[in-house]
This record gives structure tokens, sequence and C-alpha cells, in this order.
């Protein structure tokens, strides 16, 4: 058996730098910090993959041939009772090294990409310091050995997120979009902590290893009929989604993630792209046998929530003008895709296919979509705008950006041989086993994926070239070398046999191309990429003619389907006036009355006996006196008698 | 020299300085008077402290040394404010008790 326990330093050396960085950076130059922040991810970069390495090809396997799950590294933290304690610790099992590796890769693409991209910004210091303590806590999330460990560093995601996408904190938008983020994503936690409490109180103990066992008392407590027809652990499993969701953007608590495009371009890249985000899913796969044994309905909703996120944002993604948006929404139904594998999943072997598909889907979609954020912050970095009206004719003055940019669309859209045709693939196969409504759903999100991909690809890249205020180029080569190092993850990443490392009950399997299911979805995404070149290549009035024949659909899509609108008449409306506002009334009118009455007696009471303190000495003198002499009469009486 | 005097008459003589003391303490508004009127009722206690002594416990000296203690510490007392006095009055050029109200609430 090999020694693991070095693998916590993955985690100390990020907090350690966020420590050092945000104490003492601002006595150096802000590069030192920049440089600081980028070595730190480097190490731990390296310690991930050789930690993957070992896991997969050194360490023995278990004896019926499965890799191992274990505790690398443990501390008992809190005692509740003698049963029931909270833990810290490193959990290793093939989906918390894919994420390690997932994490640390664009983590420090990331780090040295922003060296080049805010360089000269005010708090850039500030910004490598936030960027170290959203590794530390999304690296804690991953590696958490219970369920109240993950929770804790769920929320310290949810901080440094809140931190980075208020980065700007001059702008009003961006003030106001982390706040959004943070409100939205912590309403939803409210729900992933009501469904902690009833799991553990339900099996008692908080325990990954445990709960997800072969013998998990989450299978036997826990089942009976508890509310509206479903048992405790449904429900549970189903407040434990509630929370996913939130992080994950999934409908309807997506809002937050449009918005969240006010940080900037590397932090969506990273937190909301490639890691954060998916951290719902990676909730659900670490989850997943209670999902499957114990929690089938709640499994259910999993599927039709995601499948339903990833129609509702790509077809919104069509209609967007701002290249962040287009990707935030791309990205809600790209993970909607992997919640939507998830929930078709089976468990052990062929039938746990989705399951495989949806990690595999998080792998490769971890690379693409954060180098399209990084090429967008390059665009955006080139032209200072956002909107791609404003752009065109871009593959001359930005030719790295350009093919890397490329090369990511074709991923996505599912172009073989990249890195999203496979994993897209295994998808479509596992929706097909289950569900042919839903299986053709997701086809048709795949050719939306396809045609928004590749509308923003040509408005960019080709058309008119547009008059700017200076030439546009490419930025340092801290800011093009990761584009084409995670472009030749994007591109290489499929072919990984991801079905003999990652699988639901961690025993190797073969997984096929199923070319039945392989060559429509290449078609669908080849003819998406068609019309988006018919469209978009040349300048016609061709979409514009679509989008008014369309009439109130696409204002609808393109006004988001009203979903920021339904919030606020909920919370101003309804919320506000029905709620709030009675409970406003109470406490200025009665408990503050209360308090002002208490006050007002003591006041007067004190205005009153105040007279007594006259500063004649002689009148203290005389009632001492007339003190004493009462006294003597009093005990004198009493001892006469 | 006091042989055959009897106890009750320094005690009828200390009883009377007392309540002039106090008097005096109460009603006189001159400063200097009311620290003279403080000095009285000290000088009440001495006397029965020493009557007490002399007649009833002519072996012991305890209340001997309780009177030539409040001796002390009531010239260092006079001393004291006697100095608060002259500052007092430097400051509102009078002596006069019922002016001194700065305390008040």
């Amino acid at each position: 058996m090999i020694d693991f326990s070095y693998t916590v330093w993955i985690l100390l050396i990020p907090l350690i730098m966020f420590v050092v960085v945000g104490l003492f950076g601002n006595r150096f130059k802000p590069l030192v910090s920049g440089i600081a922040g980028t070595a730190g991810l480097f190490v731990i970069w390296i310690l991930s993959l050789i930690t993957a390495y070992k896991y997969f090809f050194v360490l023995e396997k278990a004896a019926d041939g499965s890799f191992q799950k274990f505790l690398a590294f443990n501390v008992r933290w809190l005692n509740l009772t003698d049963t029931l304690h909270i833990d810290m610790g490193v959990l290793l099992d093939p989906i918390s090294i894919m994420m390690l590796i997932v994490i640390t890769t664009v983590s420090f693409m990331v780090h040295v990409y922003s060296i080049g991209y805010m360089d000269g910004e005010k708090g850039f210091m500030r910004f490598f310091a936030t960027l170290s303590l959203f590794s530390f806590s999304m690296l804690g999330l991953v590696v958490a050995t219970n369920i109240f460990q993950m929770y804790i560093f769920w929320e310290l995601v949810g901080v440094s997120s809140y931190l980075l996408i208020g980065f700007y904190y001059t702008r009003d938008s961006a003030v106001s979009a982390s706040k959004k983020a943070f409100i939205v994503t912590r309403f939803a936690d409210l729900g992933f902590l009501i469904g902690i409490l009833m799991l553990s109180f339900a099996t008692g103990t908080f325990d990954f290893l445990t709960l997800t066992g072969p013998n998990s008392p989450a299978f036997s407590s826990g089942t009976g009929i508890m509310f509206l027809g479903l048992s405790t652990m449904t429900w549970s499993m189903i407040f434990v989604f509630m929370g996913g969701a939130g992080k994950s953007a999934m409908f309807p608590l997506h809002i937050w993630l449009p918005d969240a495009m006010e940080g900037p371009t590397p932090v969506s890249a990273l937190i909301h792209a490639a890691t954060m985000v998916v951290a719902g899913v990676y909730l659900v796969a670490r989850l997943f046998p209670i999902y499957v044994f114990a929690a089938p309905v709640a499994l259910d909703v999993v599927m039709y929530v995601g499948a339903f996120s990833s129609i509702f944002a790509a077809v919104i993604a069509c209609t967007q003008f701002d290249i962040k948006r287009v990707l935030a929404y791309s990205t809600m139904s790209q993970i909607g895709l992997m919640m939507f594998a998830l929930g078709v999943s089976g468990y052990g072997g062929h039938e746990g296919l989705g399951y495989m598909a949806s990690m595999f889907h998080l792998f490769t979609h971890a690379f693409f979509k954060s180098l399209l954020f990084l090429g967008a912050g390059a665009i955006i970095h080139a032209v200072h705008s956002n909107v791609m009206n404003e752009m065109g004719g871009l593959r001359k003055h930005l030719p790295i950006t350009h093919i890397t940019f490329l090369i990511a669309c074709l991923a996505i859209a599912g172009v073989p041989p990249l890195s999203g045709f496979f994993s897209k693939d295994e998808i479509l196969a596992a929706g097909h086993e289950r569900s042919l409504m839903l299986y053709w759903v997701e086809m048709i999100v795949s050719g939306l994926t396809a045609f928004y991909m590749f509308r923003l690809y040509f408005s960019i890249f080709w058309g008119k070239d547009r008059h700017y205020h200076h030439t546009p180029h490419e930025g340092s080569k801290t800011m093009t070398i990761p584009l084409m190092l995670l472009a030749i993850g994007a591109l290489l990443s499929g072919l990984i046999p991801f079905s003999h490392f990652v699988t639901t009950d961690r025993l190797p399997f073969a997984a096929h191309l199923d070319y039945g299911i392989a060559i429509p979805a290449v078609l669908v995404g080849l003819l998406g990429i068609g019309i988006a070149m018919v469209f978009y290549r040349k300048e016609t009035d061709l979409p514009d003619r679509i989008y008014n024949a369309l009439g109130g659909f696409s204002k609808a899509a393109f006004h988001k389907f009203y979903i920021d609108e339904v919030y606020l008449f909920i919370t101003k409306k309804i919320i506000f006036n029905y709620i709030s506002r009675p409970v406003a009334w109470f406490d200025r009118h009665i408990v503050d009355g209360a308090m002002n009455g208490i006050s007002f007696v003591t006041n007067e009471a004190a205005d009153r006996i105040k007279r007594f303190q006259s500063g004649q000495l002689q009148q203290y003198a005389l009632v001492l006196v007339s003190g004493v002499v009462l006294l003597t009469l009093l005990f004198t009486y009493l001892m006469t008698n | 020299m006091f042989e055959g005097v009897p106890l009750t008459w320094f005690l009828i003589t200390g009883t009377i300085m007392f309540f002039v003391g106090i008097y005096g303490f109460l009603v006189r508004k001159n400063l200097i008077t009311i620290l003279m009127s403080t000095e009285l009722i000290l000088n009440s206690v001495n006397i029965n402290f020493v009557a007490f002594n002399k007649i009833l416990y002519p072996d012991h000296l305890e209340g001997m040394f309780f009177s030539i203690f409040i001796i002390a510490v009531a010239a260092a007392e006079a001393s004291v404010a006697i100095a608060i006095i002259i500052n007092i009055y430097r400051r509102l050029v009078d002596i006069n008790v019922e002016k001194m109200n700065e305390m008040k609430y």
C-alpha cells in the first residue's frame, strides 16, 4: 500500500498561498504575488498528476479488481457524539482524483493567463489571493471525506466566488451580480443543509465511505413513506440536489450564472465554467449509490431538471449577443447534459454508462469551456468590448486565439475526433437506453450547441472587419501559452478510455462507439455548424428575418424567458409586501416599542429622583444624621421589646 | 486629678459636645466653622474613649491609644481640609457652603 497522506498538501499549499499573498502581498511588487500564487498552483498540479499516476497505475487493486476507495488522510474535527463526528480529511477514489486533475490543471492555466490578463489592474494581489482561496476550497470540496466537510468547503467556494464576481467592486453591476450569485446559491444551500440533516438523521453518519459503501445504512433506513408519498431518503436526496442545482445553475436556480460574468474573464473560465459550477454534478456523483438504490425518484428529478435546463439554456444562448453570456448559457446547457447523464444512469458495469459519460463530459468540458472563456478573454482584451456585433474579421488580428477558439468550438459541437464528440456520444448512448424522448431532446441540444457556438465563432472571427479604436493584437505569451495547452487538452482528452478508470462500481468496463448514435449526432452537429455558417459567415439579414418570424418565442428567449422578472415579481411584490413589510412593522412598532417604553419609564423615574442630588453638603449630612437617628431608635425599640 | 468624678458626667459632656458638633455641622454656613464642628464631634468621641478606659479598665491602655490615633488623624484631616478650603476660596472668593453646589445632578 502506497502512502498517499502527502495529498493533504494539495489542500494546504493554496491555503498557505492565500494567507501569505493576502497578508504580505502588498509589500512587494504586484507581479511577485502573481508568480507566488502560480508557483503554488504549479506544485499542486504536479502533485495531483503524480497522485493520479500512482493511484491508477501503481496502486494495487482491491480484491475484486476495482479501484480502491480509501482515506488518505483523516483527522477527527468535531465530536458530536461517540458515533456521530465530523472529520476533515482526504478521500481518494477515481472521481475525486479526476476532479483534482481538472481543478489543478484549469486553475494553473488560469493563473498563468491572469498574469498577462490582469496586468496593471488595481487589486492584482487581491485577485491572486482570492484565486488561491478558491483553489483551496474547491480542492477541499472534492476530496471531502464526509458530507459535512463538503458542505463547509461548498460554502467557502461560494464565498470566494462572491469575492471574485465582485472583483470590480466600484461597478454597481458587479456588486449586484455578486450579491445575486451569493444569495441565490445560499438559498439553494439551505436545501442542501436540510438534505444533510435528514440524511444524517436517518443514517446516523456523515461519512461517505459508510454512506456509499455496499452495506450503507442509507439503503435500509429512512425508506418509510414520509410526505407526499415519498420516503425520507428520497426527500433528503431531492433537497441535497437542490443545493447541487443552485451551485450548478440548473433551472430554476440558474439566474445568477449569466450575471456572474461581471467578474474578470479568467474567473469566469475557472469558476463559472470548469470547476465550481460542476460541483453539483460532483455532489450527485458522490452520493450516486444512494440515488440509485434508495431514491430513484430523486434521480428522475435530476434527469428531468438536467434535460430541461440543457434545452432551455441552449435556446437562450442562440439569442444573446454578449459573448460571455452566450458562454454562460452554454455552460448551463452542458451541465444540464451532465446531470441528465447521471439521471439516466444505473449502477454497475455497462448499466453505469451514464455515470461514466457524465464524468467524462465534465472532464472534457472543463478543457474546452475554459479554453473558450480564456479565448473570449483574449478577444475582450484585444477589442475592449463584450458584444459580438461590434466584432468581425478578427482572425487576421488574433491568429492564435482564432485557432484555439475554433478547436474549442469544434470540440463542444461534438465533431470527431475532438474530445467533446466522445463524451457527448456516451451521454446520448446512455440517454437512448433510458428514454427515447429525452434522447431526441438532447440530440436537439447538441445541434443547438453547434449552432450557437459557431454563430459566436463566425461573428467574431469572420464577417466584415470592423473599425476598432486601435488595431487588435494578441496578448502576451502568458496569455497565449495557456490557450495552446488547453487546446491540446480539448483535442486529446477525449481519447482517454474513461470507462477503464471512472465507473459506478470502480470496475473497468469496455464502452464502444455506437455508430447508430454517433453518426446522427455528428450529422446534427454539422447541420448546426452549416446553418451558422450560412447565417453569420457573411453579413445577411437572414438571422433577423428568422428572429422576427418566430415572433414572441424569440423575443421571450432573448429576454431569457423572463425568469429574472418572475423572481423579481416573487421577491418584490409577494415576499416584500406580504412577509417583509409586516415583519418590519412588527419589529419597528412592537419590538422597538417595548424597548422604547422601558427606556422612557426609566428616564422619567430618573428625572424625578435626581432632585435628591442637590449638591448641598449640609442637606446630605442632614439625611445621613436623620438616617442614623432613625436606625438607632428602631434598633433601640427592637432591642427593648 | 479627676478622682471621684463619676463616669456619667464624662458621658454627658461627650454627648453635649457631640450634638453641638452635629448641630454646627448642619447649620453653620462657613466652611471653617463646619470644620471646627467636625473637630468637636471627634473630640467628644475621644472623651468617651478615655473615660471608659480610665474608669472601667484602669489597667488597659487601648482607649488611650485610640484617642491618640484620632487626634493624629484629626490633625492630618484638618490640614487637608484647610488646604481644600483655601483652594475653594481662591477659586470662588467665598467659603459659604451653600454656594458650593457644582456637583448637583
